[in-house]
Order: structure tokens, then sequence, then C-alpha cells
């Protein structure tokens, strides 16, 4: 139980594996933990930011398909209104339209009964004077009593 | 009984002693002709164990080094990187200043204490009846004379060597950092002090005996508590040997006792150096 030589061996073999650790194992050894431990967190906020901007993005989506919708619903708004104000519209000017062709046609009727009433008159007239003639042949001048058949001729 | 008493008391005195070698006039000697060979005697079996157990621990945990990937590690690495980083903690914890060593040593000394205190959980009279054994026909030696001491830490050179490194890095350290008058001056101008020249040189030996011993008695005290905590162990497990059938549940409930006595002791040789060369290295005295 003396001290002895041993001590020294013992020291020498002390400091030789404390040097080799501190030159072959440890450094190696810390360095892969601490390499890994660096590699961990950064996967872990990658995966944190990547979770971030997945949030991020289906609320942008969100937003965007609500103002979609909204921009939809406008625009079948505006369209219904104006299919309104197009038929509205083409109902007045079909309505104007068959006014004025039936105005146009009035007209028309209206001169052709001029036109027709006048020629009528115009051939009663001289059916009259005619007949007149052909009853007054003999007693009656034409040309003395032509202003009674005139005035007969304008009452009609 | 006297007999039993006698061969009892030769059984433990047996696997108490070292295997001894010594040089002599005549060439090397071995055990008994090395009772007077003094200092220069060398425990053949304490080297031959603890550098082996040594060169285990590094192999080990070299090729560990070697295998290490930035990838999923493999069971073995995970283990061996658990120990690196416990220790590791430990260190950083505890020892603020920067030091390329200080963790290196830790983990050499927390696993190499590990397995040299492990080897006391062997069953006492397995190896060195082993030895007995190739002794007597490989050599024709007496079995009795055959002596194999299989727990490093049993024997004090080998604790008082891991002492004496520690204390000498303590002394390296505090002249590194506080320079040889730093040094100096905390050795005598604590813990009594005066602004009075004259009280300061009867102060000053005073001082330097409380921190001398102050000082040497960290090496001490580790190199004694490992030492006196193995040696008890393994005798008590030798005279639980003694005892017959008896000591097959004795056995076991002190082997398992054992088991936190040797990673305790592993773990207090680690972390008591590590704190002594934070003391030793740190300035604010």
């Amino acid at each position: 139980m003396n001290l002895n030589a041993t001590l020294i061996g013992e020291l020498i073999a002390f400091t030789v594996f404390v040097l080799f650790c501190m030159k072959y194992v440890w450094p190696p050894l810390n360095g892969a933990i601490e390499a890994r431990q660096k590699k961990i967190e950064d996967g872990l906020a990658a995966s944190d930011r990547a979770e971030k901007d997945l949030e991020l993005a289906q609320k942008k989506a969100a937003e965007q398909l609500k103002d979609a919708k909204v921009q939809a619903a406008d625009i079948i708004e505006q369209a219904k209104k104006r299919a309104v104000l197009i038929v509205d519209e083409e109902t007045v000017r079909g309505q104007q339209e068959r006014e004025k062709i039936i105005a146009q046609g009035h007209s028309e009727i209206e001169s052709e009964r001029n036109r027709v009433t006048e020629e009528l008159r115009k051939q009663v007239a001289t059916l009259a004077v005619v007949g007149a003639e052909r009853i007054l042949e003999r007693e009656i001048n034409q040309a003395t009593h032509s202003d009674i058949v005139e005035k007969l001729v304008a009452e009609l | 009984m006297a007999a039993e008493e006698v061969t009892l008391s030769s059984h433990i005195q047996h696997h108490l002693t070292n295997a001894k070698m010594c040089s002599t006039d005549t060439g090397l000697a071995f055990n008994k002709a090395c009772a007077d060979s003094g200092f220069w005697t060398w425990h053949v079996d304490t080297l031959a164990w603890s550098i082996g157990l040594g060169l285990l621990f590094l192999w080990i945990f070299r090729s560990a080094a070697k295998k290490s990937t930035l990838g999923v590690p493999g069971k073995f690495q995970c283990f061996i990187e658990m120990i690196v980083e416990f220790v590791g903690d430990n260190v950083r914890d505890t020892f603020h200043g920067k030091s390329k060593l200080i963790a290196p040593l830790a983990l050499t000394i927390f696993v190499w204490v590990f397995l040299m205190n492990l080897m006391d959980l062997i069953p006492v009279d397995f190896l060195p009846a082993f030895a007995g054994l190739v002794g007597e026909t490989a050599f024709g030696m007496d079995s009795h004379d055959v002596y194999m001491k299989i727990v490093p830490t049993t024997d004090i050179n080998l604790t008082a060597a891991l002492a004496l490194g520690v204390f000498i890095l303590m002394i390296g350290y505090s002249i590194k950092i506080k320079g040889v008058l730093g040094f100096v001056k905390e050795l005598t101008l604590h813990p009594f002090s005066s602004n009075n020249k004259l009280a300061m040189v009867f102060l000053i030996p005073c001082n330097l005996l409380l921190e001398l011993i102050a000082l040497v008695a960290k090496p001490f005290s580790l190199a004694l508590r490992l030492f006196g905590n193995l040696y008890a162990g393994e005798l008590i497990f030798i005279l639980i040997g003694a005892v017959g059938l008896m000591q097959l549940p004795l056995h076991f409930i002190w082997a398992v006792f054992h088991i936190l006595v040797i990673v305790l002791q592993a773990f207090v040789f680690m972390m008591l150096t590590v704190v002594y060369l934070s003391m030793a290295s740190s300035d604010n005295h």
C-alpha cells in the first residue's frame, strides 16, 4: 500500500490518455454533437417559418376567394341591372316604333282615303253631271246649270 | 479454529496484495523478492489493468468519434454522445473559463475511473484464481505466489497519480491565469490582511500555512476518497466471499449498492477536478 514507482507509471499513462482524448476523441465527438444540434435548431426554425408561411398563404387565399366572390356578385348584379335596363330601353323603343308605324299607317290610310274620296267625289260629280245631263239633255243647257252641279258636287 | 483464522486472514491478505515487480542485481524480480526494494517497485497488475482499461476507453470513444455522423446517430453513437454531453454539460456549468483541456480531462477521468471501479463488480475470486491457475500450469509457480488485484482504483498509487496530475494542473492554471506573483499573493494575503505593515509580517506566514494546507488538502482528499471508497468496498466483497453459501444474497445486495458507488465515485472525482481547476483559474479571490 506504500507509494512506489507505480505512481509515476500511472501519472504518465494518465497524461497520455488525457492528451489523446483531447486531441482525437473530444473534438470530433463534441463537434458532431454541436453540429447536429445546430442542424436540428435550423430545421426547427425552418419548419416554424414554413408553418407561418403556410398560414399566411392560406389567409391570403381565403381573402382572395372572398374578394373574388364579392366581385362576382357585383358583376352579376351589374349584369342584371344592365339586362333590365336594356329590356326597358328596347321595350320603350319598340313601343315608339310601333306607335310610329301605326301613325304612319294611319296617315297613309288617311291620305289614301282622302285621295279616294276626292276621286269618288269627282266621279260622283261626273256621274251626277252625266246623270243630270241624261235627264235634262233636252231641256237644260249644260253651261247654264253647271254652277248648280258644282254646288252639288261640293256638298258631297 | 486458529488455523482457519490464519487461512482466512491470509486469504484476505492475498487478495489485497498487488503483483510486484522490481529490478534487483540479478535482473527482474517479482512479488516477495521485492519486499524491501523500496520506491522502485512496480505494481504490474495495477499498471496492466488500468492501462488496459484506459486503452479500452480510448478505443471505444475513438471509434465512436470516427463513425460520428451529422445525420441520425446509431444507438452506439447515441450512448457515447450521451456520456460526452453529460460531461460537457457539467463542465460548462462549473468551469466558466475557456479551456480545451478541461472537458477532455473530465471525460477521461470519469470514464476511466468508472471502468476501473467497474472491475469491482467482477466476483473477487474469478480473475485472481484464474491468474493463479495460469501461473501454476504455465510457469510452475505456487498459486499462492501469484497475486492479482484487478481493481486499479484500490491501489493508492493510481488514485494518487490521478490526484497528482490534477494538482499539477491546478498549480499550472493558477500561474497561467494569475501569474506567479498573483499566485503567491493569493497564498499569502488571504484570508487575513491588514493595512499595518508590521501586522502583515506576522499575518503572512499564517496565511501561507493556511492556504498551503487548503491547497494540498485538495489532491489528498481526491486521492484518499476514491481509494478509501473502493478499497473498503473491495474488502467487503472479499469478506462476503468468505462466508459460504450465505454470500450469494449478500454479494447481490452489496453489488447492487456498489453499482451506485462506482458511478458516484467516478462522478465525484470528475466534478471535484473541474471545481478545483475552476477555482484555480478564477481571479476573483
